[in-house]
């Protein structure tokens, strides 16, 4: 296993220099999803530039945690392709993969925290299955992440005794305890208060600035996304539809923006899944 | 569909599932060098499926011998054979009952818990968080608890074994006044240790420990992610346990014959 020092964690914080202008950590090419013959991605084309925050925006259901899974390789594309760091996703072995994902953490949406082990053992558990540390810096460690959001208090608590918004912040606290090199939140604001979300923003914010941390965003809240992303891709019907700075895309004019920023029913995003007709669903359709 | 058709596929389903848990055993085995690595993991899952299972089975166990002891004694007693309650006491519970009652209860006890555990940790993303921890569920989660069965049963077997005998002394010698030496020396002199203990409690016991286990770590690992998914889980753990038992121990009593 990697030693603590060895850790890709040193490469994460010489990259943004080294890295040329323009180069992407993630690279996404003409990704086809079907899920039971209905293409959830069709075609999509996507980079993620290194060491910059990139917030993924679209309707719910449109495949963000979808995409994150190829990106992680939990699930593999029917089509096209995609590399992290150089590598193709989808031809690593297990082992590669695993290697790969030691250097990503992951927020899920619904957190997924252990419930065998209470909030500190959770956010222990990926350096003591990778790690041999010390006991005493383990705890160091631990401490400074649940600190950062702020429930170093809640270090004995189980999973159960805690709300949402908290488990949220504890998962958070385990993908970044390894200081990847890129960080995956799938819905991070999810069910935070005002004022955790505004710890949550700055940490995501500090991760990006002193560690070079590349981040990935999945989120709705376009108020938060300004205050953090650097750039916005929406993505709509399998596509990315619009992409730009989080100040600018809502008004850059196109319909896509202009339906989803406005909150709009009607426009090229359907609001309904895609179904039959509503009327003969409803047996309206003989009597009429 | 027919109801013909219903039951085919009753049958079906239930084919493919014996086969997907028979790939499932060389993946569980794949993982064992890897789950060396979480031996407390695994002292731990001993501690739940063994130890906390020995308050049902010794209960169980003491009941049993207690009932056999009762029901011999005046079946016996029409042939003047009294004394012969120990030996057949014993017999019984070392071939038959000790390992079967124990694997029933064992499927009831230990195996239930543990599917609903692995399919609520699949429900919940668990595994899939550790997956992207870069941590193997089945060498973490799955291997540990298949292991920690193989090990508990033939042990809650020799338990459950000794109380059925103690129960069944109770009834025979302290209740219905057998001879205490008459017991224990007609006993000593008819069981064999080879042949009705190791075969019948160690040999039985791991065969039903290995079955029992990788039902119960199967249906939770391949559990759909949820709450129906695994009520469903949970239950075709002892149905298809319990169906197991009985048709192994029928093989395996032939062959010992
Ligand atoms: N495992 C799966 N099997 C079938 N369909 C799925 C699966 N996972 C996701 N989907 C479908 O893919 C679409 C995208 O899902 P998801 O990526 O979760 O959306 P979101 O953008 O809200 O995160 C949804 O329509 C969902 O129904
Ligand atoms: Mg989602």
């Amino acid at each position: 296993m990697l030693g603590y020092l060895g850790h890709p964690m040193t490469d994460a914080i010489a990259s943004p220099e080294s890295a040329p202008a323009g180069d992407a950590l993630v690279r996404v090419r003409g990704l086809t999803t079907r899920f039971s013959g209905r293409a959830v991605f069709d075609g999509l084309d996507l980079d993620i530039p290194r060491g910059k925050i990139t917030a993924i925006m679209g309707p719910s259901g449109t495949g963000k945690t979808t995409l994150l899974k190829h990106i992680t390789g939990q699930l593999a594309a029917d089509e096209g392709e995609l590399w992290v760091d150089g590598e193709d996703v989808a031809r690593l072995s297990r082992e590669g993969l695993f290697k790969l994902r030691e250097r990503v953490g992951y927020l899920f949406q619904n957190s997924a925290l252990l419930t065998d082990f209470d909030v500190f053992e959770n956010v222990a558990f990926p350096l003591r299955q990778h790690t041999k540390l010390p006991e005493e810096l383990i705890r160091d460690i631990v401490l400074t992440k649940l600190q950062a959001v702020g429930l170093r208090g809640a270090a004995r608590l189980m999973p159960s005794e805690l709300s949402g918004g908290m488990a949220r912040r504890v998962a958070l606290a385990r993908a970044i305890v390894f200081d990847p090199m890129l960080i995956l939140y799938d819905e991070p604001f999810v069910g935070l208060d005002p004022i955790a979300l505004n710890q949550v923003l700055k940490l995501i914010r500090t991760l990006n600035e002193t560690l070079g941390i590349t981040s990935v965003l999945v989120a709705h809240e376009l108020a938060a996304i300004q205050q953090v992303a650097d750039r916005v891709v929406l993505i709509a019907n399998g596509k990315v539809v619009a992409e730009g700075h989080p100040k600018e895309i809502a008004d850059d004019g196109s319909p896509w923006t202009r339906q989803f920023f406005g909150g709009e029913p009607d426009g090229p995003v359907p609001f309904h899944y895609p179904a039959g007709d509503y009327a003969a669903d409803l047996g309206l359709g003989e009597t009429a | 569909m027919t109801a013909q058709a219903k039951r085919r596929n009753l049958l079906l389903d239930g084919l493919a599932q014996i086969g997907d848990a028979g790939l499932f055993l060389p993946t569980l085995l794949a993982a064992v060098p890897r789950s060396l690595r979480y031996f407390r993991e695994t002292v731990r899952q001993l501690w739940f499926v063994g130890a906390m299972s020995l308050i049902i089975i010794m209960t169980c166990g003491l009941f049993v011998g207690m009932v056999l002891a009762l029901q011999l004694y005046h079946v016996l007693e029409i042939f003047g054979g009294t004394a012969s309650t120990g030996t057949v006491v014993a017999l019984s519970v070392y071939r038959e009952l000790g390992p079967v009652v124990t694997a029933l209860l064992f499927a009831g006890r230990a195996g239930t818990s543990i599917t609903a555990e692995i399919g609520l940790m699949r429900a919940t993303d668990q595994l899939s968080a550790m997956e992207m921890m870069a941590v193997d569920p089945v060498a973490y989660v799955a291997t540990p608890r298949f292991i920690a069965g193989i090990i508990a049963m033939p042990l809650l077997c020799c338990v459950f074994s000794a109380m059925a005998i103690f129960g069944g002394h109770l009834v025979g010698v302290t209740w219905l006044g057998i001879d205490n030496g008459t017991f224990w020396s007609n006993m000593t002199s008819n069981v064999d240790v080879w042949k009705d203990v190791i075969d019948g409690v160690i040999w039985k016991g791991l065969a039903f420990g290995t079955v029992v286990t990788l039902i119960s770590v199967h249906q939770g690992y391949t559990t759909p992610p949820t709450s129906e998914g695994v009520a469903y889980a949970t239950t075709r753990t002892v149905v298809a346990s319990s169906i197991a038992i009985l048709a192994i121990d029928f093989v395996l009593t032939a062959f010992m014959m």
